[in-house]
């Protein structure tokens, strides 16, 4: 070998085994991270993960920012599901600033998050389709990722990382357009869903791709920190909306759905059942808040919500305190909270210590994504190759929650 | 859920570009070689969707039924740079993932080029530390930039259709000339 | 106090079976908005979370999340290595925290008990220089791996400093 001029890595030549790197751009892995699997034949012998690849220092950057400042840091972390992840973060707030907000307010977010959980759940369904080969079907639920949009536009003005609500509520009442759009999704929506339901559960092709693909028990899941619909999907009932309700989710009533395997199928069919409960509370929600004053949007607390602009225009409190709020000059009482939502992929907690300043002393994301990435070597060790990209998508690994 | 246009029916604007210029008669039509290349090469532009992160969403939305990208040419898309014309960088590119960023543009074959779809990626975004490429043309020459975080479909499409301008006017000598070897240099490409 | 199975696990009777086992060496008790939160020295880290996992009142068997903070006042316990620990049944959380020397961050790993734990650490390494003792496979694994320092402690800027084209009057540093 050495009249030539090709170096190879040591002890390359008596390897049994093929070195494939499952790159960070492929089309199969949603989001950039890497996969380095050891195969040996088709047969995966080990897996090991890379991360970092967007690493974009969401904590320290929280350290330099106001509160406020902080919620568009927020929306880019599961950016499928943003108006979750502003809504969390507003929670947090709210605890460690003693804040209640009104019933409306919490109803209004219900209804936004489980907005937002469709929508996620909604892309992953439709990408494991993808990753199997049906392409179609994600053609036909995406439309409904359009509606949902069209509803945040007319709440906060965005598509995609919405950076909806404020501290004690939202920025602005529910136009009766956005109630309009809401309705037309209700009704609507499920008959696509169906369809995609009819496409994939009882698909054959589908069913031998997925089952069996990336098992994991429910006490290995528990050790390793799984929550969401991965957990569910291995047996155990740990959702954080019913655990400790936030935002009178006690008031709901709604089915927690739970696999048995946990593999890539029971993920499917979990997510899947979890969007008509998402829908269920939906309607459920915009039921009571037909009996509500309609003009309730935000919880009573000038320190931290601008106040409205005849005031400012006209008092000298509102002026002061308009000021102080967007110059993010406005003091938190020091303290440390722990609060935790259900995201999408699981418990999205928000660790916050505050040292009395403007700005946090110290922000941490409990990011569900990084923390069941790794389990990945486990669940894909003696599967075939195609398992492990059904496994990833199956997963929902979104990039920006994994690496912050 | 479409509806009949209401506007602009009668004001003779006309949608569809007529072809370039040239001599043509029956059966035949004569025009210069590199308008026909690129009246080719605009309508039929493979772009590879190197996305990283929340643009990457939008831009499944702009490939989705609502926002098409297929009706300008790209109804397939390469995950293989080999294979590929347009880069579409979308997303914020981190120091770490930069090198894998400029080998796939090296492992493009020319006539190749770039847009920088979003903020992160036109100029390092929102994201001002000490781990993200403050811009991609750090490291690779880009041809259009997108604004937004994330911009809107109309947005990407907008920048899209720039990319579809610059094509279809582009000299066939450029790839050769001594102008683009210098850009090519000044980042470290040979 | 009795576990009294009618009410449930609460934090006095979790304050009160930890000192029972450790003494005076777990201390500092407080609830910052109702979690119980106490330390305990570095050394016990490993006992206590075992402790924790193991009773059979207690169950704190789920690790939510391991982080750090860097305190750079306080001389001699400069990082804060914080567990978040739930009890899934019955529905408690609770905040461990432990100090290190900025000089020495050595800390018992706990992989061992968790494998949730293995990442998490390597995320706190990664960012603060704790080095967990006994981990598997203690390496950066958000930053690149050329990095020297520890970009999460506080004498670190934020911005990258070799960059020559923003101007840093317009951007207010």
């Amino acid at each position: 070998m050495s009249e030539h001029n090709i170096k190879l890595p040591e002890g390359s030549i008596g390897k049994q085994t093929t070195t494939l790197n499952l790159g960070p751009t492929h089309p199969a892995t949603h989001g950039v991270f890497q996969n380095i699997l050891e195969l040996d034949g088709e047969r995966i012998v080990d897996a090991t993960q890379t991360v970092g690849y967007i690493h974009r220092a969401f904590e320290k950057i929280a350290e330099r920012r106001p509160l406020y400042q902080i919620t568009p840091l927020t929306d880019r972390l599961n950016y499928c599901s943003s108006p979750i992840n502003n809504i969390g973060w507003h929670l947090t707030c709210e605890k460690l600033l003693n804040i209640k907000t009104p019933k409306r307010v919490d109803y209004l977010r219900v209804i936004i998050m489980e907005l937002a959980r469709t929508a996620d759940h909604i892309i992953c369904n439709s990408v494991m389709g993808v990753d199997t080969g049906a392409l179609s079907g994600f053609l036909y639920v995406m439309q409904f990722r359009e509606l949902i949009y069209e509803i945040y536009e007319e709440v906060c003005g965005s598509r995609l990382t919405t950076n909806i609500g404020r501290i004690g509520g939202f920025e602005r009442n529910f136009s009766n357009t956005a109630f309009t759009k809401l309705e037309k999704f209700l009704n609507e929506f499920p008959k696509a869903w169906k369809e995609l339901d009819n496409l994939l559960t009882r698909n054959r092709i589908f069913m031998e791709r997925t089952q069996g693909a990336g098992p994991i028990s429910a006490e290995r899941a528990l050790n390793y920190g799984f929550t969401g619909p991965n957990l569910r999907a291995a047996g155990v009932d740990y959702d954080v909306r019913v655990h400790s309700p936030y935002s009178s989710y006690q008031d709901f009533e709604f089915n927690i759905p739970v696999g048995t395997t946990g593999d890539s199928y029971d993920r499917f069919m979990v997510r899947n059942q979890e969007v008509w409960e998402s829908l269920s509370i939906i309607r459920q929600a915009y039921e009571k808040i037909q009996d509500m004053d309609p003009s309730v949007y935000h919880a009573e607390v000038p320190e931290y919500y601008l106040p409205a602009k005849q005031d400012v225009y006209t008092k000298m409190e509102a002026l002061i305190w308009h000021f102080k709020i967007i110059m993010g000059e406005i003091e938190m009482p020091a303290g440390e909270v722990y609060h935790s939502v259900e995201g999408g992929n699981g418990e999205l907690g928000y660790y916050l210590i505050s040292d009395g300043g403007r700005t946090p002393y110290r922000l941490h994301f409990r990011r569900p994504c990084f923390i069941y990435y790794q389990a990945f070597t486990e669940l894909v060790k003696g599967s075939m190759l195609s398992d492990a990209v059904v496994v990833l998508s199956s997963l929902n690994l979104i990039a920006g929650e994994m690496d912050a | 859920m479409g509806r009949p246009v209401r506007f602009n029916i009668n004001a003779g604007v006309k949608l569809v570009k007529e072809g370039p210029e040239g001599y043509g008669g029956e059966g035949f039509f004569t025009t210069r070689l590199d308008k026909v290349v690129g009246l080719a090469r605009r309508n039929s532009i493979w772009p590879l969707p190197f996305a990283t992160s929340c643009c990457g969403i939008e831009f499944m939305a702009t490939m989705g039924a609502h926002y098409d990208l297929s009706r300008f040419g790209s109804e397939r898309l390469g995950f293989t740079p080999r294979q590929c014309d347009l880069l579409m960088v979308m997303g914020t590119i981190a120091k770490k993932m930069a090198p894998v960023l400029k080998q796939v543009y090296l492992q493009m074959a020319e006539p190749r080029w770039v847009i920088a779809v979003g903020a992160c990626a036109s100029s390092g975004g929102v994201f001002d530390s000490y781990s993200v490429l403050q811009g991609i043309d750090q490291v690779i020459p880009v041809d259009v930039y997108v604004p937004g975080c994330p911009p809107r479909p109309e947005a990407i499409l907008d920048g899209f259709m720039k990319v579809q301008y610059l094509v279809e006017n582009e000299s066939l000598r450029r790839r050769n000339s001594e102008q683009y070897q210098k850009l090519l240099n000044s980042y470290g490409i040979q | 106090m009795e576990y009294n199975k009618a009410m449930g696990l609460n934090n006095e009777y979790i304050q009160q079976r930890l000192t029972e086992k450790f003494g005076d060496q777990v201390y500092g008790f407080s609830e910052p908005h109702g979690m119980l939160t106490f330390e305990a020295p570095k050394e016990l880290n490993l006992k206590v979370l075992q402790f924790l996992f193991d009773d059979e009142n207690l169950r704190f068997q789920f690790l939510t999340d391991i982080c750090a903070v860097h305190y750079p006042d306080n001389k001699g316990k400069e990082l804060a290595v914080v567990y978040h620990l739930h009890n899934l049944v019955d529905n408690v959380r609770i905040r461990f925290k432990v100090y290190t020397d900025i000089n020495q961050p050595d800390v018992f790993s706990a992989t061992a008990l968790y494998s949730g734990a293995n990442w998490m650490e390597r995320e706190t390494y990664d960012f603060f220089g704790v080095n967990f003792i006994g981990h598997p496979n203690l390496t950066r694994i958000l930053n690149v791996e050329e990095m020297d320092y520890f970009p999460m402690r506080k004498e670190y800027p934020l911005e990258e400093q070799t960059r020559v084209d923003k101007d840093d009057e317009m951007f207010g540093r």
